[in-house]
């Protein structure tokens, strides 16, 4: 995996999907998708559970067949050329899904293998000291802890270098640590050309995406930079802190004017999309002794919340 | 395509070779972590085999019998004499009223009644030929059909032997009937039975292995994992199979040394054709389970299925029953079952000295149960998770 291969091309588009659709039991879990990945990018998938972020995942690597839809991944028809999608994409599954009965290296070596790639031995081996596992080779999959298995999931699927890794909820469950080494990894990989599409929870995480998407119920909701999707929901925000914000939260909650009201710790994000409309609902409690105002910028999380509210407004 | 030098490597871009390669070493790594299933691979056939040959005997023994004596005769005494020299019937009880006949009966504690009437000597002697009464248990129909052809020879020597009874002479039949009991002349139900356990054994044992196969993939949750790989189906179910027929061939070995050994069935036919056919059943079993796999939604699916298969292949095959004596649907289901041309071939060759050329049609439709369960497999096998 060098650079020369795999120049960055930021017009090229390895996932290029439109109007994905998915039901099950009549229940539509992605409707009307449309995604678009660029090469060498990182991409982040937000939206809360049950959204149709596994969906959409696995309609794109071929698990699933779309019910109506059409797109590329890496150029190939996700309709109708999933093979040579499949040989292509490393997609690491929400739940540890490598062979809990088999050793480290024999996991390994049963995927290059199954990839056709030459010397499996060689390149398990090579993988083991990538992953910083040697000399526990020999260990059962399912006797490591919840770090060390997604690093070896995340190891089983660039061990066939392919062109687009996509991550399903990668470090649901991992210690801080742990998440920090492997973002820094995808970071690395990133830069060596390889495309990325990881669906995950934590703000965090989504601020270290080169793009994010954010879905619910199905619905792709938002798409782009962190600053464009803060900027596409137009809130205004204010942190208020104090002694008793939650008091504060039920006062003002329903207040016209008030589109998203959020604690985080001692202090309290109000938010609203009309300004002017805010800074009246607000007026009132300003000058509360106590209290203090800051006019500040909308965090991800402002914005997602109100994606959400927005989102389940409109199913109600 | 060659799996190259230090072949456990397979030999990198073996295409279809190599994936089914990776599957068969998977496969097999995970078949030896599981001690307790390999160990039962290997137990099963030789407790079953010593089960099945020491306790079924078709030819009954020790039948508990009681006679009901209307009289006090000397004809009386000589036939309860001869029951009791032979192994077929033992004489529990001597009773003297008809009432005590049908609760022996009732209660099992007799499963043959048999009645000597009141004057049954003078009437012998008289020449008027008369009857004896004798009431069976007959709700098992083998025992009872055999040990009632027994017991008119039984009676009949004992009369004659009685010298005073057999003052007429007894009259010559008109022909005689010369049996000749061919392959297998002393009648051992066990020479019978070995032959058609291997295949039994087999059946159930093979068709378990392959029934888990894919479902257990999909209940660990490996399944997802597995189709996100350029693996094809034919590759995956070959790749599964293949393991399986080693340790089916290893369990046929064991059961046919054991046959040889304790049992004394012999090869008569050509080792080689035994080995072909084992073989090929071994692979059809396995297809057959594997199918199920593919279709059920769980492994508890999957295993009554295998259970559901079996019993028609214990049942229908010729293995228990006679075949011959099924109405013809019965017989139609039972060509359709692996196990019912795998028992004819292997009684043929292990007993008759067959060779498989004489037994194309059953090999043949060994051969096309395979094929037919493969095709299904592949078809029903699901690459995508909709």
């Amino acid at each position: 995996m060098t650079a020369e291969t795999y120049e960055v091309d930021a017009r090229e588009t390895v996932i290029d999907v439109h109007h994905l659709t998915k039901s099950f039991g009549g229940r539509k879990v992605v409707d009307d998708v449309s995604m678009s990945v660029k090469k060498g990018r990182i991409h982040g998938f937000l939206g809360p559970n049950g959204s149709g972020k596994t969906t959409t995942i696995r309609m794109l690597c071929g698990l699933l067949t779309p019910d109506s839809g059409d797109g590329t991944c890496l150029g190939f028809d996700i309709l109708t050329e999933s093979d040579r999608i499949r040989r292509r994409v490393g997609y690491m599954t929400q739940k540890f899904s490598l062979y809990q009965d088999l050793s480290i290296r024999e996991n390994l070596e049963f995927v290059a293998r199954v990839y056709g790639l030459s010397d499996p031995r060689g390149k398990a081996s090579a993988a083991i000291e990538r992953l910083g596992l040697k000399g526990r080779e020999k260990q059962l999959a399912g006797e490591l802890s919840g770090g060390w298995k997604q690093r070896l999931a995340l190891g089983a699927c660039i061990l066939p270098e392919p062109a687009l890794l996509l991550l399903d909820e990668p470090t649901a469950g991992v210690d801080p640590k742990a998440r920090r080494d492997f973002w820094n990894e995808i970071h690395a990989l990133a830069a060596d050309g390889l495309s990325v599409l990881v669906s995950t929870h934590y703000m965090d995480e989504a601020e270290r995406c080169h793009e994010i998407a954010y879905i619910a119920y199905g619905k792709l909701l938002a798409e782009g930079t962190v600053d464009e999707v803060i900027a596409g929901t137009g809130l205004v925000t204010f942190t208020v802190s104090g002694p008793d914000v939650h008091h504060l939260q039920t006062e003002l909650e329903n207040r016209p004017g008030i589109d998203m009201i959020a604690p985080f710790g001692t202090s309290l994000h109000v938010a609203g999309r009309d300004a002017a409309a805010l800074e009246q609902a607000v007026a009132p409690y300003r000058e509360k002794p106590g209290l203090k105002w800051e006019k500040g910028e909308p965090t991800l999380e402002d914005a997602f919340i109100d994606l959400m509210r927005r989102s389940e407004d409109n199913f109600k | 395509m060659t799996p190259g030098p230090g072949s456990m490597n397979g030999n990198g871009n073996g295409g279809s070779f190599g994936r089914f390669w990776a599957m068969t070493v998977k496969e097999f790594i995970q078949m030896t972590r599981d001690r307790i299933t390999l160990a039962t691979m290997v137990m099963l056939p030789i407790m079953q085999l010593f089960l099945f040959g020491f306790a079924i005997n078709t030819t009954p023994h020790n039948l508990p019998t009681a006679v009901l004596m209307r009289e006090n005769s000397d004809v009386g005494r000589s036939i309860l004499a001869a029951l009791k020299n032979t192994d077929f019937f033992e004489v529990r009880s001597v009773i003297t009223r008809a009432e005590d006949m049908d609760a022996l009966l009732q209660s099992g504690e007799a499963l043959f009644v048999i009645e000597i009437p009141d004057g049954f000597e003078r009437s012998l002697r008289r020449g008027d030929s008369p009857s004896l009464l004798v009431a069976a248990d007959a709700t098992d129909p083998v025992a009872a059909s055999s040990a009632l052809g027994a017991l008119s020879g039984i009676i009949s020597t004992a009369l004659e032997n009685d010298r005073e009874v057999a003052f007429t002479e007894p009259v010559k039949p008109a022909f005689q009937i010369v049996q000749h009991r061919r392959y297998n002349p002393a009648g051992s139900s066990t020479l019978n039975i070995v032959p058609g356990l291997l295949g039994t054994i087999l059946t159930m044992t093979l068709l378990i292995f392959t029934a888990l196969s894919v479902t257990r993939e999909v209940e660990r949750g490996t399944m997802e994992n597995l189709l996100s790989m350029p693996i094809k189906p034919l590759e995956i179910m070959l790749g599964k199979i293949a393991p399986y027929v080693l340790i089916g061939l290893i369990q046929a070995l064991v059961i046919i040394g054991v046959g040889i050994l304790v049992f004394r069935v012999p090869i008569l036919g050509d080792p080689v054709s035994l080995a072909a056919a084992t073989s090929l059943f071994v692979v059809t079993n396995l297809s057959i389970g594997y199918t199920f796999s593919t279709i059920a939604a769980n492994q508890l699916q999957a295993m009554q299925m295998a259970m559901m298969f079996f019993l028609p292949n214990i049942l229908l095959s010729g293995f228990m029953f006679p075949f011959a004596g099924m109405p013809d649907w019965a017989q139609w289901i039972g060509e359709a079952l692996p196990l019912t041309h795998y028992i004819r071939i292997v009684r043929a060759v292990m007993l008759k000295g067959a060779s498989i050329e004489t037994l194309a049609y059953d090999t043949l439709a060994l051969a096309g149960l395979m094929a037919v369960a493969m095709l299904i497999a592949v078809r029903r096998f699901r690459r995508t998770l909709d």
